[in-house]
């Protein structure tokens, strides 16, 4: 060969020892190399693996932590934990999604969103995390289920807690509701608690605003687990710590009967404390039943009340709207005599008030008349008068101090402020002149005033007790109100106004109390939907354009308590729809018995009970919507034929 | 050889007793860490284990009685039947449909694949052993080992098992490597490497063996897939510490987080429960059998013995040293047993005949005098 090195068999042995040798130091070599690297991984890193050894072992559940109740000023429930039972899968053990959740889906009576939703949620699943099948079960399906364990491996039936409102639908707007924690809210904080099945936060009302308060601290549940899921053995188990009760001012008694006296009406009742700005009842109906929302609403009944003209999403207490009419007389006439206008000062009513070539009507003709009995009898022209004498600018200071127009520090998810114009916000927000006729129109409490019945109501209390409330939800510390700004006989005299409208055979002789040493005293309000102007609608047939009923009122009329306001939606008048409400909640508060009969009677006639009547109402909504519309059968009926 | 006089019989007490202590200590050790992965249980493995294990160091000692020439002479017989069975077992892969690695003997499943490893080695040496030493620098030296390596390389390639034949080759190459292939092969072939390996991931791998690299290079890239093997295997060895969680108290094992915790992670298993402590002591004995297989080679006067001596040992130092490698994340998830501790027959067959072997050289170091003067 072209190599000319030849070897001999010693050359060779010589090599082979050499070579020997090096493989046996290469040998020795990779030994001190994995001696190193075990020294490493078990000495250096040894806390690391042993965390991460145990994190294998031990499977942690949290147990999502009971919210704090909301009780009443008496110490009675409005929103507790009630203890139920649910069903969850953890993926990790599933041996056969399909037939499992099948299975489920049988034994639970689940509808096809609830499967759909599972499906999804299992195939985005890993790990020990359970899903969710449903909660709120009685105990006989969750027999069903426990009974069948051995042959659903990945089922897990537990028992839990969820929110439960005694007051159902009556308390919904006030109290709001929990929902499970949406995929938005989970992105913003990943903790695993918020995705731990049976964990709800606050989604609407003050569930939502207190929050932070009502949150308790979650528990776990250690279990050791073997890599297939099996548990070995249980660990301790850290229970969880309940979030604290909330005490709120709402007297519930009085609240429940407020929202059940409203009836089929759509509307809302405030009721204040005049000694304390404590709200004792704020009710807002019709509602949603925030029962039905803890337990994860379904698809139709959200989209009957979402399409409900009755508006029962919405909280009318806080966030609804209304010109408030006449009920903001009694305000103007403390206005007009801050001005310097005498209360005994007459104006000759003779049906209305000429102002340029425009009459400005009154639904009455009075005669000759003073303050106190323009109140009583809701006199138009007399308000025109000394309102345009006095100019609106006079009247809105006072209506601001009486909290038309203002926010509250409370925590409501939100508060509608309303309008209290004067010529300078007009300015503003036009950029015209205020008129003499705009402020004819806000002195009667129509033209662009608004105000919510929560603004309503304190303002009676405040008018009432001469005190500036500030309005309370929560128990707890408060300032001592100072007194308002205004002369205590001009107040007496708004009062008087007051005292005659129920007592005095003014427009709410009506609804005056049926109680012996207790009167009330009130003021109403029939305020024109403001699109619709032109006069002679409020009696027409279409309801929504008929025209709101409202009524403020406090008792008992020496020493004020209780100052309150109902709005009846398209009530077509005050005196005729919420005095009498207004009568009967008062009444509820010094001879519940009394108010008791006449709401059961006044029941029986609407149809039953809330809860009776929603229930009836959903299942009808239902019906229209399962039932096939006539097209519909005769398209079908057209197939079977031409087949 | 010491014939010790005295009342033990000489073929007895001629015995390589110190040998046969540490075999007996590694396996004894590895009967009771399968003890422990069983949940403190003979069944299923460190019964059989410590039986197969006896019948073996039997079968190594009656092997060690054989003179040298009877290797050389069925060196070739051995080579050529395990040939035919690989093809054999090829070709009833191809018509079951599936990959088939094993040969049913009925006391065990025996993978000829396996058998491959020393039958590789020895025919190599043979070769080596029949070539003119000057011929060592010409191309006569090549072709023949490149065949003998390369048929059953590609064979167990088609299997396909990855780590099987790269043992093959590994023995194979070595004993050229010490039988004095000129060192340019091996800096050439280091360099062609380096171009082909990746093209080889590409080309030749199947997904899942690229998967097993991919994750090697990066476990934590898929813990909860492939990665989870060398994941857990770290969680096992790292948690155990210096002195390990106690005999029979391995969570990772015990609770089936550690898979194949018997056969390629015993390591684990063990390190888990002995710590630092009981890896070292395992290193160690397998520092003193290699020890004894290269000295044994060294101590070996025919170049027959030299060559076979060392193949071997190094057959055994792959098996060990790549399986250590995989468990403590350093090498990719291939499935090579750890010798005396891994459950499983033909590992273990193959190891204690590559031990027999040796013993069997220990015992005839051969003339003075090499075939060739």
């Amino acid at each position: 060969m072209k190599n000319n090195r030849t070897l001999n068999s010693a050359q060779q042995k010589f090599t082979f020892t050499r070579r020997t040798m090096f493989v046996g130091g290469v040998q020795a070599a990779l030994g001190l190399v994995l001696a190193g690297r075990m020294a490493y991984i078990s000495v250096a890193e040894n806390e690391k693996y042993q965390l991460l050894s145990e994190s294998n072992r031990v499977n942690l559940t949290l147990i999502p932590p009971r919210r704090g109740w909301f009780i009443d000023r008496n110490g009675k429930p409005i929103a507790t934990n009630r203890a139920d039972f649910r069903v969850d899968i953890i993926p990790e053990r599933l041996v056969d999604k399909d037939r499992t959740v099948a299975t489920l889906a049988d034994l639970l009576a689940l509808s096809g969103d609830d499967v759909e939703r599972v499906k999804r949620e299992l195939d985005q699943a890993r790990g020990f995390q359970p899903i969710q099948v449903k909660d709120g079960l009685d105990y006989e399906s969750f027999a069903r289920i426990s009974v069948r364990l051995p042959d659903l491996p990945g089922v897990s039936p537990r028992q839990g807690f969820s929110r439960y409102y005694p007051s159902g639908a009556a308390v919904g707007h006030l109290a709001g509701y929990v929902g499970v924690v949406s995929a938005e809210e989970y992105a913003q904080n990943k903790d695993p608690l918020l995705i731990t099945p049976g964990y709800k936060i606050g989604k609407e009302g003050l569930e939502k605003s207190l929050e932070d308060r009502l949150q308790g601290k979650a528990g776990a549940k250690r279990v050791e687990v073997t890599a297939r899921g099996k548990i070995v053995r249980d660990l301790e188990t850290r229970p969880d710590i309940p979030g604290k009760p909330l005490k709120l001012t709402i007297d519930i008694d009085l609240h429940n009967y407020a929202a059940r006296r409203l009836g089929r009406e759509s509307g809302s009742v405030v009721v204040f404390d005049c000694l304390t700005g404590d709200i004792l009842a704020m009710a807002s109906m019709p509602c949603y039943d925030p029962n039905s929302f803890s337990d994860g609403i379904g698809v139709t009944e959200y989209k009957w009340l979402r399409e409900d003209e009755r508006k029962p999403l919405l909280n009318k207490s806080l966030q609804g709207l209304y010109p408030p009419g006449s009920t903001l007389k009694p305000l103007a006439a403390i206005a007009l005599q801050q001005a310097g206008i005498d209360p005994e000062e007459k104006v000759n009513c003779t049906g209305g008030y000429r102002l340029g070539n425009r009459t400005f009507r009154c639904l009455g003709r009075h005669g000759p008349i003073n303050m106190r009995d323009a109140i009583k009898s809701s006199c138009n022209t007399y308000f025109y008068a000394m309102g345009h004498r006095i100019g609106y600018d006079a009247i809105a200071p006072v209506a601001r101090a009486l909290g038309l127009g203002q926010e509250f520090d409370l925590p409501f998810v939100s508060q509608y402020y309303g309008t209290v114009p004067d010529s300078e916000w007009f300015r503003k927000k036009y950029d015209k002149q205020w008129s003499a006729s705009d402020t004819l129109n806000a002195t009667i409490g129509q033209g662009y005033v608004l105000a919510s019945p929560f603004q309503l109501a304190l303002h009676a209390a405040r008018l009432a007790s001469g005190l500036d409330l500030q309005p309370q939800i929560l128990v707890g510390e408060r300032k001592k109100p100072s007194r308002l700004k205004f002369s205590e006989e001009h107040l007496a005299v708004a009062r008087e106004g007051m005292d005659r409208v129920v007592n005095a055979f003014g427009t709410a002789r009506a609804s005056r109390l049926d109680l012996d040493d207790v009167k009330m005293a009130g003021k109403t309000g029939t305020s024109q939907v403001r699109a619709i102007l032109r006069e002679g609608r409020y009696r027409s047939n279409d309801r929504r354009f008929r025209d709101h009923g409202l009524f403020v009122c406090f008792a008992p009329v020496e020493n004020p308590r209780y100052g309150a306001a109902v709005v009846i939606e398209h009530g077509m008048g005050g005196s005729r729809a919420a005095a009498p409400v207004a009568k009967d909640v008062l009444t509820f508060l010094y001879d519940p018995d009394q108010a008791m009969a006449r709401l059961e009677s006044l029941e029986s006639a609407w149809g039953g009970t809330i809860e009776q009547r929603m229930e009836r109402d959903l299942a009808t909504f239902r019906a229209e919507l399962d039932a096939p519309t006539k097209a519909d059968s005769e398209a079908a009926q057209k197939r079977a034929e031409g087949e | 050889m010491s014939m010790r006089p005295g009342i033990i019989p000489a073929p007895i007490a001629g015995l390589p007793w110190r040998l046969i202590l540490l075999l007996v200590s590694l396996a004894f050790f590895g009967s009771l860490v399968l003890y422990s992965a069983a949940g403190g249980s003979l069944e299923p493995w460190a019964g059989k284990h410590m039986a197969r294990f006896l019948i073996f160091l039997a079968m190594a000692i009656v092997m060690s009685r054989f003179p040298l020439s009877f290797w050389k002479t069925m060196t070739f017989p051995v080579y050529g039947i395990l040939l035919l069975l690989l093809v054999a077992v090829e070709i009833r892969g191809f018509v079951g449909g599936g990959s088939q690695r094993w040969i049913n003997l009925g006391f065990m499943g025996l993978q000829p694949s396996e058998l491959m490893k020393p039958a590789v080695v020895l025919a190599v040496a043979w070769f080596f052993d029949r070539l003119p030493p000057s011929r060592i620098f010409s191309f006569d030296a090549v072709w023949p080992p490149v065949l003998i390596m390369g048929v059953p390389w590609i064979l167990v390639v088609l299997q396909p098992d990855l780590g099987t034949s790269i043992a093959i080759l590994f023995g194979g190459v070595v004993v050229a490597f010490l039988a004095g292939w000129p060192l340019r092969y091996f800096i050439g072939a280091a360099g062609a490497l380096m171009v082909l390996v990746p093209v080889g991931y590409f080309f030749l791998l199947e997904p899942y063996q690229q998967n097993r690299v991919a994750t090697f290079l990066d476990p934590e890239s898929d813990p909860l897939g492939t990665g989870y093997h060398i994941s857990q295997s770290k969680i096992a060895i790292g948690s155990g510490g210096l002195f390990g969680k106690g005999f029979l108290d391995g969570t990772q094992s015990h609770l089936d987080y550690l898979p194949e915790g018997h056969t390629d992670f015993v390591f684990s298993t063990m390190a888990e429960e002995w710590g630092m402590v009981g890896g070292i002591g395992v290193l160690f004995g397998f520092f003193l059998l290699l020890r004894w297989g290269l000295r044994v080679a060294m101590k070996s006067n025919s170049r027959y013995g030299q060559l076979v001596a060392a193949g071997l040992t190094c057959t055994i130092f792959f098996y060990i040293a790549v399986n250590l490698l995989m468990v403590m994340g350093l090498a990719p998830v291939v499935g090579i047993p750890l010798p005396f501790l891994s459950h499983g027959g033909s590992s273990m067959l193959t190891v204690m005949i590559c031990i027999g072997i040796i013993m069997s050289i220990e015992r005839h170091p051969g003339s003075r005098a090499g075939s060739f003067g």
